[in-house]
């Protein structure tokens, strides 16, 4: 191996070592590709057979070898050169076309990762931060943004309020709006069971089932609106919460988050099989759309005797009328869960679910009844959910047990955890984040969940503990002098 | 020191025949004292000797497998009331018979601030006003009485363990020291009648020891309880209990006043070992009696 010097004062570069690190990077990614990347299944007349993608391995592997070679080096000191090299990678993947898409993205993003990595240690001179130094950056961003919460909040809530009069909002903003505010009042509920009291639940979106379910049943058999079924699907999910809890609060830790799991899928499974009521894997369809607070319905002509929207109003029709409605509603909801969890938290309630999260034995010795403090966070939780679910079934007007699958509280529970476990602030970045940033690229299809997970990997690498986890306490003694003057 | 038994009144707790198995093995055998209201009775005895367990089943996180554990109110709302701990669960003993306990590791909710560490020991009486957060929810001022009546307590509290200045910082971030007395605060923030304090001395330096011994005579004499306190400093020990009872594997082997009990024979041997030695090596067998002459003097 020859050694080339590319700046004498520095230290030689240990090439053997770098390629040899290189080489095993690159091998453990082709253990991953090979079967992931390399094989495609494929539709063809004769039968399902199996496409080979040689081209694409080699791309991925290539570049994990430069990309590993590349941290070498700036562990080595040679941070300039490779930022200007994962540049130039980076938009020459950008702008020339390659021979195969994986090979495009994974360049432009690949090179934009180890550039940044680069960048960072030719400004600080150091070829590495400690984990502490890290973490202890990232913490001082996360009370920033706490402490920016408190403008930006209210920036936040009156942009959401006026964005469907804004002139770019047309009918696909308005429907992400909607996906969005759903993910993160979802994602607010979640909050307080896992956020708050620590308890990890994976079950969260039976909740979501029996809202949705409530909603439709009672609305299609019943006739009855979905503003006398909104509070009703919340009831019924309390219902669902407490009996799941009874049995289940007594378990911590990972056997809990087995068990709710489990009551996640035994929901799902009962909406499959329970045929007669829930029609099965069929759904169910038709389900009323919400009226204007029983006054007016969002049609061209009425159909039921009320009055239309928009002869009540005088306005010309548009079918957007309702979808804006929609937006309204969900972010009404989507506030009073987040106006219930900072008020909650202020109360002896908030404060046992934390102090429950930190020790739930000095809990007891407290005489903080435990059952009780984590029934009323599931129960909560469930509430919220239920409201969600209903709306999310009024929106549709179509629900079946596939949009109750385990991934679905899997993605709710990622938007928790990458915010922040109990930061308000870091479910609405997070959810837009995991929800807004796949709807975004679309265009990219093939590779939006690719994309995806990397995002989480480098989130839970990078910041461990969520985007925005910092707390501020409940209550303050002595007047707020400067954020992390007390963080010590 | 108050040496004088008050033997005509009930005591506050009363244990009998106490005992915990754990499978075969007997943590706790056939233990009974009393521990009397305003005073510290301190539980001593060598390691493994049962102090925790015998903590641990006077708290509820155990359930004794034999005995009878019983606290008599001495004044207050419940005056003259008799609460059988071993039937109730853990979390009633703190709230209905107003026993508060700290741990050995201490378990502070370390992630909250030390303010809010008090605010949750005041949980209960709280949630009453809130009428389960309804009225806090609503912003009702029964609550907002309530709180700052509680915040008043944290407050006495936080400037009696010197920390009121750092009443903002969260808990997990004080010294050891600091800690140790956070947790001292929180357990009296419940406003118990028996404070039960597992090691309250362990880690501390001398001084802080002796800050930690004005603290808990203080409690006795001003706040009026009873003291339950298990610790291997024997200078605090000696220096501020009432009574002493001695455990060692699992039994009680001594029971009295410090004086009585730093004489006794069977303490010492249990601490020491027996000193029938026979074949100890000569510069051991020099330094025994020393030892013991220490031991006895409490250090």
């Amino acid at each position: 191996m020859v050694a080339i010097d590319l700046s004498p004062p520095r230290p030689r570069v240990a090439w053997p070592e770098a390629l040899k690190e290189s080489a095993l990077a690159a091998f453990v990614a082709a253990l991953l590709t090979v079967p992931l990347v390399g094989l495609r299944t494929v539709d063809r007349p004769t039968g399902l057979g199996i496409e080979a993608r040689p081209q694409d391995i080699i791309a991925v592997l290539g570049l994990v070898f430069l990309g590993r070679l590349g941290l070498c080096l700036i562990r080595e000191g040679q941070a300039a050169v490779v930022l200007v090299l994962a540049l130039a990678a980076a938009i020459a993947g950008f702008f020339i076309q390659m021979p195969a898409e994986a090979m495009r993205v994974v360049l432009v993003i690949g090179g934009l990762v180890i550039a940044i990595r680069a960048g960072v240690s030719v400004a600080t001179h150091r070829s590495k931060l400690t984990q502490a130094e890290r973490e202890k950056r990232m913490d001082r961003v996360g009370a920033k943004v706490q402490e920016a919460s408190r403008f930006l909040g209210p920036i936040g809530i009156v942009f959401a309020a006026v964005l469907p009069f804004l002139p770019f909002a047309d009918r696909q903003v308005i429907d992400i709006g909607i996906l969005l505010l759903t993910y993160i009042m979802l994602g607010w509920g979640l909050n307080i069971v896992v956020g708050l009291a620590g308890l990890l639940d994976l079950g969260y979106v039976a909740f979501y089932a029996i809202g949705a379910y409530s909603y439709a049943l009672l609305a299609t058999t019943f006739g009855l609106s979905f503003w006398a079924c909104l509070p009703l699907a919340g009831v019924l999910a309390v219902i669902g919460g407490v009996m799941l809890g009874f049995p289940v609060l007594r378990l911590r830790g990972d056997y809990f988050a087995i068990v709710t799991l489990g009551f996640g899928e035994i929901i799902r499974i009962v909406l499959i099989n329970w045929y007669q009521v829930t029609g099965g894997p069929n759904g169910i369809t038709g389900i009323p759309r919400p009226t204007f607070f029983g006054l007016a319905e969002f049609n061209r002509s009425s159909t039921t005797g009320l009055p239309t929207f928009h002869e009540m109003f005088g306005l010309e029709f548009s079918t957007l009328h309702r979808i804006v409605f929609l937006y309204y509603v969900i972010l009404v909801l989507a506030l009073v869960v987040n106006l219930f969890t900072l008020r909650i938290r202020k109360l002896p309630l908030g404060r046992a679910w934390e102090a429950l999260r930190e020790d739930d034995i000095a809990c007891t010795s407290l005489g903080i009844d435990r059952t009780k403090i984590k029934l009323a966070a599931f129960a909560i939780a469930g509430m919220f959910g239920g409201f969600a679910g209903s709306f999310f079934a009024t929106r549709q007007g179509f629900i079946s047990p596939e949009s109750f699958t385990f991934i679905e509280s899997a993605i709710i529970l990622a938007i928790v955890v990458l915010g922040g476990m109990g930061s308000q602030m870091g479910v609405v970045v997070a959810t837009l984040v995991v929800i807004g940033l796949p709807e975004m690229f679309r265009e990219l299809a093939d590779y939006r969940m690719l994309t995806f997970g990397m995002g989480m990997v480098v989130i839970m690498l990078w910041r461990p503990r969520g985007l925005l986890a910092h707390r501020d306490p409940t209550i303050l003694l002595h007047k707020r002098k400067r954020a992390g003057a007390e963080a010590a | 020191m108050s040496q004088t038994m008050m033997t005509n009144t009930a005591p506050l707790l009363t244990v009998e025949h106490l005992t915990m198995r754990f499978g075969g093995l007997v943590a706790v055998g056939d233990v009974s004292f009393a521990a009397q209201d305003r005073h510290i009775t301190a539980i001593i005895g060598p390691n493994g000797a049962g102090k925790t367990t015998l903590f641990n089943c006077i708290t509820g996180f155990y359930t004794p497998t034999v005995g009878r554990l019983a606290l008599r109110h001495p004044d207050g709302p419940n005056k003259g009331k008799e609460f059988l701990l071993e039937r109730m669960p853990g979390f009633r003993i703190s709230q209905q018979a107003s026993v508060a306990r700290t741990f050995q590791n201490i378990r502070l909710f370390g992630g909250m601030s030390v303010l809010e560490n008090l605010m949750v020991a005041q949980h209960n009486k709280l949630m009453r006003a809130s009428a389960f957060s309804f009225a806090g929810l609503l912003g009702l001022p029964l609550y907002s009485k309530a709180e700052k009546g509680a915040l008043d307590l944290a407050k006495y509290w936080l400037d009696r363990v010197k920390l009121l200045e750092y009443a903002d910082w969260q808990a997990g971030n004080l010294p050891y020291g600091a800690q140790r007395r956070l947790e001292i605060a929180r357990a009296m923030c419940t406003e118990p009648v028996l404070l039960c304090l597992d090691e309250p001395a362990a880690g501390l330096n001398p001084r802080e020891s002796g800050e930690l011994a004005d603290l808990l005579t203080f409690i006795r004499d001003e706040q009026k309880i009873g003291v339950l306190l298990i610790e291997h400093d024997m200078s605090v020990v000696m220096s501020i209990s009432d009574h002493v009872v001695v455990l060692d594997y699992g039994r009680k082997i001594a029971d009295g006043t410090p004086h009585e009990v730093k004489n006794d024979p069977a303490v010492i041997r249990a601490y020491l070992g027996e000193d029938e030695g026979e074949e100890l090596p000569p510069e051991i067998a020099k330094d025994i009696p020393d030892a013991a002459r220490r031991a006895g003097e409490g250090a």
